[in-house]
């Protein structure tokens, strides 16, 4: 029957997400604190409403990410169709700049160490870390945290912009909430689609999306189709980098980086089991607000008896199926329904979903007496939460409010139903039945909410290492020329000069730098060794920067 | 099958995908590939290490957050969560995985260019060290004509926090620190030397050495936890007790949580889930915040009372709850609660006052019925419902120390049911009571039924407090609410809806919910508190508004249920042991511990400026105590009568003061008692800005008390230090100093010879310190962590060695002492040094103050009794030359006088005999024989093995020592036969045994509570009733007002009001509540956090705010007040509430800061807008609970009562 893949998908519950940005600061720790990816993080955590990281990265009117379906109702990439992208392949204007992203700076902290008795308290000043000159700091990877700025920043935000009518920015009904994004590993994903060097794929076995960094030829076509903007450009390397889904972690097993240190205890991750031949035709529906149902339709019942047989036909093993079965995420779409797509519009299938996050209710409901402890009340309540559903529902449902306000009412629910449990009192069943719940269902999901168990959190399966013999892949050493090779002037955007010759960095650089004095040695990595055909092990001369005593 | 895009490209990509193997959808939309990882090698390389070592971050937080540090090629290179914590249970959500930004950046300073890497010293001071040490030959000999040059002196001085740092050795720089030292102990006194290093729980052997150190020497070690604002003044007023609140997994058990002034995400990042989930369990959230902050985000409910004025909505909740819930229905459970645990049923005797009227005077004592004896006076009386008749019961201070006391130090009441109220029992009389809500402040008129007792005409505490808060009994006289619309009477919701802005309804509705659940969960109802409502003038008034909420509802002592005040880290779980360590006890007794706020008010010189006098907290109905007077004649008062410490104590050297005892034949104490009554010797801090009287050497580590918690910032580099500075505000004249306190015409500029600071990053304070030692990092050291937070243990491991020239504190103070040794052998030799101590809590000194009653010796001419009405006065003998020996060895006062905490002494006899065995003993030298603490793993041994906490034998004997007081079973609560060793915190955080040094219990695994023994067990509370108080009746409290719980507004309220003030600008409030991006100033310079903020400095308002002064989102701006100058950026929103604005704590000068237009030099910290005031009610002592103890009572540095003018200035800085 069908052909059946395994996907790793991650559920993230913003209705717990207290907007700390550990899983930013582990990640990038762990990935990307490295020269040609400062300005990268793989994963941010934005405020909304605000702008988003890289700035209004969601106007896809003008950046152009993601499918779209043409005259003839078939699925073409926004930014045009494949023909358009080759050929014009050499000029590539949509993609954000470093502006967009923001330009990464650093101190000049050895002044607290080395200025001599002057007038004043030494100071460290802010550099730029691309220019090397002093900066004043306009911008940041998370600028407009908190809501700071946002009665001049915030109306940009293309949601926002969505809603403005809901919405007022004012002190008494203030609202925010958090969104926390890695890549989205999507079904169907519209970054692999643009990349004109094959150098993009989703693997087999766990739908993890990877840049193979030894094929990728920095045309950033990517960066332009990934609507979420979760590809990067290491203005080092000249290479496309992105979340990688932690696979060295989670092949053997250990949750990524991000979702172990999430101290707000939200994230998920599970297989899911899906018709790899359904994908297109369902991303392909004509209503945006259909996208949802069809992106779930493709996606199978584990413990259903038919699936079971094509996926072992397929060739997933045992332990696979099993940690299927066991699969947060699909417990948290299927079983209890309260896990969204973030832009299903964008037709990509992401497969990192959201629980949609409660919130305070406004004043006028309050001083009406309401009490939020009764269910009745809370269900009332759900349309006078602070955050406007019609905001939720233009990230999570492509403007439907029906779906988010499903699941705020399951949480409204199992947080009644659970109270009356707490204070010792009956079991009131008609409050999960008002929700299409059976009891046990909510008891179930108010453990993996709110007990949230680690081996609950997280059913990763590990990768078949014995399998090695089948993971060799044909070397193909098609390598266009890089050093002045074909550019696109800089690494951002239209005016970008030469991609800079590839300085592989690693463990070694980041001591390298890491022990210097000078944070603003970026500079000495360019031009001093085409690794293009490096094997990544051993240390050839010249790899390293410089030691500076030697130097 | 669906297709996509057009033919042509298919083709095109068709046939490059054919270059690779894989597997391209038909559709040739995507590409799987199986394997072909060799591309992506990277990413596994980079993940690869050689090893993950256990540590976590010794910063003033109280996460005590347990990590993995991962190490390759012997560099660290990141660091993530640990997820193997202890189990809380398995009903609730587990620790893991615990940790915050802030902690996951902080490898990055390990290589970090803002690393210190090396001893610095400042320049000239060096230059001319060595050149007059070549000259004279000796070190000590250098330092003394350096410092009392006044050319060379005002030469190093005025160079502070200029830069000119310059590398030196660890050997000199030892030198000159240990030469410092050693004249300033032979010139001025012990007592001129201090220490400041807070929060011994975040990493106890790094606070506990450099403590002991200056303990040994007799040097002067200052409190934080008052310091910080962090102590709840209202803790010791009301439990009697420092702080002790439940850990951060028993909000779980709450099913009401309010968030008042709290910002759990940002502040307690790692615990923040508790509070997420826990609402998953039906738990009602209701913050209270002026700004829509993220904490609101995930409340039900969003209070946003004006700032300061939070006690109103309390008190206001308080009258609804004492209303609806003990007047109109009386609710059994509150009922029994109040009357077994509070001071509510206890007598008060009235006093008349003016026009007919009666004023509540002191608690009706045993004493007042006929008892004698000392003791009589501190046995409070309620009577028995039953028959109306007087009843002394068990459990209150009388009871706590006497022979006959024993076994009855409890709270049994046996048949008694005590009399809440003297409701139809006798007469109505009327009182009059404070009001401060209104400018001018002035009396309500109220009544309460009262009796004759013995001839004293009494009232019970509950009575009083249905006066107070304004609920109405028939027949009573007085002025009374109509409602709870009743905008003109205090405490209705109305009267505080015109002060708070909270709606009425909203506040007696939220108070009925709270009382509610309290009563359905049998005292499930959680209030978590902040800096938000602690930081203020006031917040002791706030807090025992608070505090009433949860006693009056039975929700104190219960799981999940009470007072959650998270402010600072002041749980040190192995209190025991860490104390024995940091302040050497295990040698000589008493250390000195100095109250920081007091310390720095004076030394700072602040009280030249504080436009207040002590008359901003009396009370209208008091009797004068004190008017017209300043703060720093109540300070002098206090540590004349031994109330607080007072450190340097005398206007002359205590080692020759010793000495000139010694020589009169006389004993120290009644030598000194003559020399002061006599005028010949006077306290230093009546004359604080006398030369001999400055505080010379001060070491600050593991702290940045510059960039951080000095309030009053510019005032330390003015006269501190003689640096720069950007005071503006002009010293007082002569109608606003002090009577008592001398007043020099110059004040001084540059008092401190020496400022040691040890750190491993540059901050305010190291910039401004004369020698910096570069300190290992917590990955790189050996210690012990626990918090409040959460009860386990565990430890500090170093990933690597300390790098470059770092050292740990341990390794840095041995280094030191050794120096400091080799020099005060033959400078020093054996001195005997005369202390003076404070009247001390949890010992017999409470029951110096019968009633509170004020008596002055130096008003009325009696003579001083030192230990009741003037400081303990102990010699100590000090062999300098052996100061560095005893450091290193556990000396034998720990098996001779036992160690002590909290009133139980333990006998630890077996346990230095073990620890002989276990880190072996000393051969040779000053302590030979005796157990070695030569390692930083030595001495988290030996706390392990001192405290009750982590041994459970010593905690069973402890319990056992307490139960033969209180006569009550307190056997099971400890795990007699656990022992927890440093192995064991190193391999995984470890829960901590149940002991006597803490009121909850973790028996059987269950979350800690505070005061759950108490309750369950009938232990008194440490107070005079032995129950948690209402009622205070000291003097001193009467005078401010405060004798019942009252609501003051913040100081400063006119100020606003008044408008611009002849400055460019607008008039705002200026809060400084805790970042997001730092701990503290821990991490705000670091690139990381930086990069994910604004990058720099920064003030939040609002956009009517930024409207009315013209300023735009990342403006630069100045914030100009009588104390500083602050540059920063304005950071515009709409979740700021208008007329405040937040400097967010702590953003130190290091980082982006430009020169301001104002005052032309570098702009100044967050503290440099704010200044030092004292409460006179935090000086009292030696009465009851109101008794002095380190870190646990004292005058609070509060900063909150602040506001700034704040303009745009040009966009256009210079560095």
């Amino acid at each position: 029957m069908t052909r059946v893949m395994a996907q790793l998908a991650m559920v993230m519950n913003l209705d717990k997400c207290i907007g700390c940005h550990t899983c930013s600061v582990t990640c990038k720790q762990a990935w990307t604190n490295r020269a040609g990816t400062e300005y990268v993080w793989f994963n941010n955590v934005e405020t909304r409403p605000g702008q988003g990281y890289p700035r209004t990265y969601e106007d896809q009117e003008k950046w152009k990410g993601g499918w779209e379906l043409n005259r003839r109702g078939r699925l073409q990439l926004k930014a045009g169709g494949r023909l358009r992208k080759l050929l014009t392949i050499f000029a590539n204007p949509l993609m954000p700049s470093i502006g967009d992203y923001y330009e990464p700076w650093t101190y000049d902290y050895d002044r607290l160490f080395s200025a001599p008795v002057t007038e004043d308290t030494p100071v460290a000043r802010p550099r730029s870390l691309i220019t090397g000159e002093p900066t004043k700091i306009k911008w940041s990877a998370n600028w407009d945290d908190d809501l700071a700025g946002a009665p001049e920043l915030a109306p940009a935000d293309p949601v926002l912009k969505k809603v403005s009518d809901q919405v007022k920015l004012e002190f008494e009904r203030a609202f925010m909430f958090y969104l926390p994004r890695i890549c989205e590993h999507c079904l169907n994903p519209s970054c692999v689609a643009s990349c004109p060097s094959g150098a993009m794929y989703k693997r087999s076995e766990d739908g993890i999306v990877l840049v193979d960094q030894d094929r990728c030829r920095g045309w950033r076509m990517c960066v332009t189709g990934c609507p979420y903007k979760k590809v990067y450009f290491n203005h080092r390397t000249g290479k496309a980098e992105k979340c990688t889904f932690c696979y060295p972690r989670v092949e053997v097993g250990i949750p990524t980086v991000c979702s172990e240190t999430c101290v707000g205890r939200l994230r998920y991750i599970g297989l899911i089991l899906y018709d790899a031949d359904r994908v297109a035709e369902a991303a392909s529906v004509k209503d945006e607000k259909a996208l949802y149902e069809a992106q779930k339709s493709v996606m199978l019942d584990p413990r259903d008896p038919e699936v079971i047989a094509a996926a072992r036909a397929s060739g997933i093993p045992e332990d696979w199926l099993e940690a299927a079965r066991r699969s947060p995420i699909h417990k948290l779409i299927f079983d209890y329904g309260v896990a969204l797509p973030l832009h299903p519009e964008y037709r990509t299938m992401p497969m990192v979903w959201y629980i949609p996050p409660l919130s305070p209710v406004v004043d006028v409901l309050r001083e009406t007496g309401h009490d939020g402890e009764q269910a009745g009340n809370l269900f009332g309540a759900i349309d006078a939460l602070r955050i406007p559903i019609g905001y939720l529902a233009e990230l999570f449902s492509a403007g439907d409010p029906e779906p988010v306000r499903a699941v705020l009412r399951k949480l409204a629910a199992m947080r009644s139903f659970m109270r009356g449990i707490n204070l010792g009192g009956e079991r009131d069943e008609s409050i999960p039945a008002a929700v299409g719940l059976k009891p046990e269902q909510i008891e179930e999901m108010y453990r993996l909410l709110a007990i949230a168990p680690y081996a609950e959190r997280y059913v990763i399966p590990k990768a078949h290492a014995e399998e090695g013999a089948r993971l060799e892949e044909l070397a193909t050493g098609c390598s266009l020329d890089y050093d002045g090779g074909p550019g696109m002037g800089g690494p951002f955007g239209e005016a970008s000069g030469l991609p800079a010759p590839v300085a592989v960095e690693n463990f070694h650089a980041l001591k390298e730098r890491q022990e210097t004095d000078d944070l603003d040695r970026a500079s000495e990595l360019r031009g001093r060794v085409n690794l293009l055909n490096w094997d990544g092990k051993g240390t050839p001369d010249g790899l390293f920067p410089k030691r500076k005593d030697k130097s | 099958m669906s297709r996509i895009d057009g033919p042509v490209s298919d083709a095109l990509l068709g046939l490059g995908r054919h270059l690779r193997r894989g597997e391209v959808s038909p559709d040739l939309r995507t590409l799987h590939q199986i394997g072909g990882r060799q591309g992506d090698v990277f990413y596994r390389d980079r993940w690869s290490h050689d090893k993950v070592v256990r540590s976590t971050h010794g910063v003033n937080c109280t996460g005590s957050c347990s990590w993995k540090v991962y190490v390759k090629d012997g560099i660290i290179t990141w660091e993530a969560q640990q997820t193997d914590y202890p189990s809380v249970g398995d009903d609730r959500p587990e620790y893991e995985p615990r940790g915050c930004p802030r902690g996951a950046a902080f490898s990055w300073y390990t290589y970090s260019p803002t690393r210190v890497r090396y001893p610095y010293a400042r320049g000239v001071l060096v230059e001319m060290y060595r050149e007059t040490k070549a000259r004279l030959g000796d070190p000590v000999a250098a330092w003394a004509e350096i410092t009392t040059d006044p050319v060379k002196r005002r030469r190093y001085q005025e160079v502070r926090g200029r830069g000119g740092l310059v590398r030196v050795s660890w050997a000199e720089a030892a030198e000159i620190v240990a030469a410092a030292h050693v004249h300033t102990i032979k010139t001025y006194g012990p007592d001129r030397v201090a220490g400041f290093s807070p929060i011994p729980a975040m990493s106890m052997v790094s606070h506990a050495v450099g403590a002991r150190f200056v303990s040994l020497l007799g040097g002067t070690m200052l409190s934080f936890y008052d310091w910080y604002a962090d102590l709840p003044v209202a803790s010791p007023q009301v439990f009697g007790d420092q702080t002790d609140v439940p850990e951060s997994a028993d909000w779980w058990d709450a099913s009401y949580l309010m968030l008042w002034g709290s910002n759990v995400p940002v502040t307690r990042t790692p615990d923040a889930h508790y509070m997420a989930e826990a609402r998953y369990r039906g738990q009602k959230v209701v913050v209270m915040a002026p700004d829509y902050n993220d904490a609101a985000k995930f409340a039900d409910e969003w209070l946003s009372p004006h700032p300061g004025t939070d006690g109103a909505l309390a008190m206001a909740m308080g009258h609804v709850i004492l209303k609806e819930f003990f007047v109109e229905r009386e609710t059994p459970r509150f009922l029994d609660y109040v009357k077994r645990y509070t001071d509510l049923p206890f007598l008060v005797r009235l006093r008349e006052h003016d026009g007919g009227a009666y004023v509540p005077d002191k608690f009706l004592t045993s004493a007042d019925l006929g008892e004698e004896g000392e003791e009589a006076a501190f046995k409070t009386v309620l009577l028995d419902s039953r028959d109306g008749e007087p009843v002394v019961p068990g459990g209150s201070l009388g009871f706590r120390f006497s022979a006959e006391g024993e076994g009855r130090w409890n709270l049994d009441l046996g048949e008694v049911d005590p009399a809440l109220s003297l409701s139809g029992q006798g007469e109505a009389v009327p009182v009059v009571l404070p009001r401060f809500d209104a400018p001018g402040n002035g009396a309500m008129r109220r009544g309460v039924p009262a009796r004759r007792v013995n001839g004293h005409l009494v009232t019970t505490v509950f009575d009083l407090m249905l006066a107070q808060y304004g609920v109405a009994r028939d027949g009573l006289p007085g002025e009374w609410p109509s409602g709870y619309d009743d905008p003109a009477q205090p405490y209705t919701p109305a009267w505080q809806e015109a002060i708070t802005s909270v709606p009425a309804d909203a506040a007696a509705r939220i108070a009925r919910e709270f009382a509610r659940n309290a009563e359905e969960s049998g005292g499930r109802s959680m209030i978590i508190l902040g800096a938000g409502t602690n930081h203020w003038f006031h917040s002791d008034t706030m807090y025992r508004a608070f505090l009433a909420l949860v006693t009056l509802t039975g929700c104190q002592g219960v799981n999940g249920g009470g007072w959650a005040h998270y402010v600072g880290q002041e749980k040190c779980r192995p209190v025991t042991g860490w104390a024995q360590m940091a302040s050497g006890l295990d040698w000589s007794r008493p250390p000195r511990q100095m109250i920081g706020t007091a310390y720095w008010y004076l030394h700072s010189d602040q009280w030249r400026y504080d436009e207040h006098t002590a008359d901003v907290a009396a009370s209208p109905l008091g009797g004068g105590a004190f008017t017209g007077r300043t703060s720093a004649d109540l300070l002098a008062q206090s540590a004349r009568l031994g109330w607080m410490p007072s450190y340097p104590t005398f206007g002359r050297n205590p080692l020759d003061l010793a000495d000139e005892a010694e020589q009169a034949g006389q004993e120290a104490a009644p030598y000194v008692v003559e020399q002061v009554r006599a005028g010949r010797l006077g306290f230093a801090c009546e004359d604080p800005d006398a030369p001999e009287n400055w505080p010379r050497v001060l070491t600050v580590w593991r702290a940045n008390l510059l960039g951080s918690s000095a309030k009053g910032n510019e005032f330390f580099l003015r006269h501190l230090l003689g640096a720069s500075d950007a005071v503006r505000a002009e010293e007082n004249g002569p109608d606003r100093r002090p009577d008592d306190v001398t007043w020099r015409d110059e004040a001084p500029r540059g008092k401190l010879d020496l400022l040691l600071s040890l750190d491993f990053r540059m901050t305010s304070t190291t910039l401004f310190s004369d020698i910096v030692l570069p300190a290992a990092t917590w990955y790189e050291k050996h210690d012990l962590s626990s918090t409040d937070m959460h009860p386990f243990v565990h430890a500090f491991t170093p990933a690597i060695d300390p790098p470059w020239q770092t050292r740990t504190d341990f390794a840095a103070f041995h280094t030191i002492a050794r120096a400091f040794s080799d020099l005060a052998r033959t400078h020093l030799g054996v001195r005997k040094d005369v202390v003076a101590v404070p009247l001390l809590h949890d010992t017999p000194d409470e029951l110096a103050t019968p009633h509170g009653r004020v008596h002055d010796w130096r008003e009325t001419g009696e003579e001083p009794v030192p230990g009741r009405t003037f400081p303990k006065i102990v010699v100590v003998e000090r062999d300098y030359g052996a100061v560095a020996d005893k450091l290193a060895a556990l000396g034998p006062l720990a098996e001779r006088l036992g160690a002590t905490t909290k009133g139980v002494t333990f006998d630890v006899a077996a346990e230095v005999e073990r620890l002989g065995r276990v880190i072996g003993t000393v051969r040779g030298g000053a302590a030979d024989g005796r157990p070695s603490l030569a390692t930083d793993v030595a001495m988290c041994e030996t706390i392990l093995a001192l405290s009750g906490t982590t041994n459970g034998r010593l905690a069973a004997q402890g319990f056992a020592t307490l139960a033969r007081r209180t006569g009550t079973d307190l056997g099971g609560l400890a795990d007699e036969h656990r022992r927890i060793t440093f192995a064991d915190t190193q391999s995984r955080p470890t829960p901590v045994i149940t002991s006597p040094e803490w009121s909850g219990s973790e028996t059987g695994g269950r979350r800690y509570s505070a005061f759950t023994i108490n309750v369950e067990h009938r232990k008194p509370w440490h107070t005079l009733t032995g129950r948690q108080h209402f009622y205070l009746d000291h003097d001193w409290m009467q005078e401010a007002g405060e004798a019942l719980p009252v609501y003051r507004p913040p100081l400063n309220t006119a100020a606003l009001a008044a408008g611009p003030g002849g400055e460019d600008g607008i008039v705002v409030r200026y809060l400084t509540p805790h970042s997001k991006w730092s701990i503290h100033s821990e991490y705000q310079d670091n690139l990381l956090m930086l990069t994910l903020s604004r990058g720099g400095p920064t003030i939040w308002m609002s956009p009517a705010d930024a409207a009315r002064a013209g300023i735009h989102d990342n403006d630069w701006v100045e914030a100009v007040n009588r104390n500083g100058v602050v540059v920063a950026r304005a950071v515009v929103s709409h979740r700021m509430p208008t007329g405040t604005v937040y400097m967010y704590h702590a953003q130190e000068r290091v980082v982006d800061v430009p020169k301001s237009e104002t005052s032309g030099r570098r702009g100044g910290i967050h503290n440099s807008l704010t200044r030092l005031l004292i409460k006179p009610t935090h000086l009292i002592g030696g009465y009851a609970q109101l008794s002095f103890a380190f870190n646990y009572l004292g005058p609070t540095g509060h900063q909150r009562d602040e506001v700034t003018v704040i303009r745009r200035r040009a966009q256009e800085v210079d560095y």
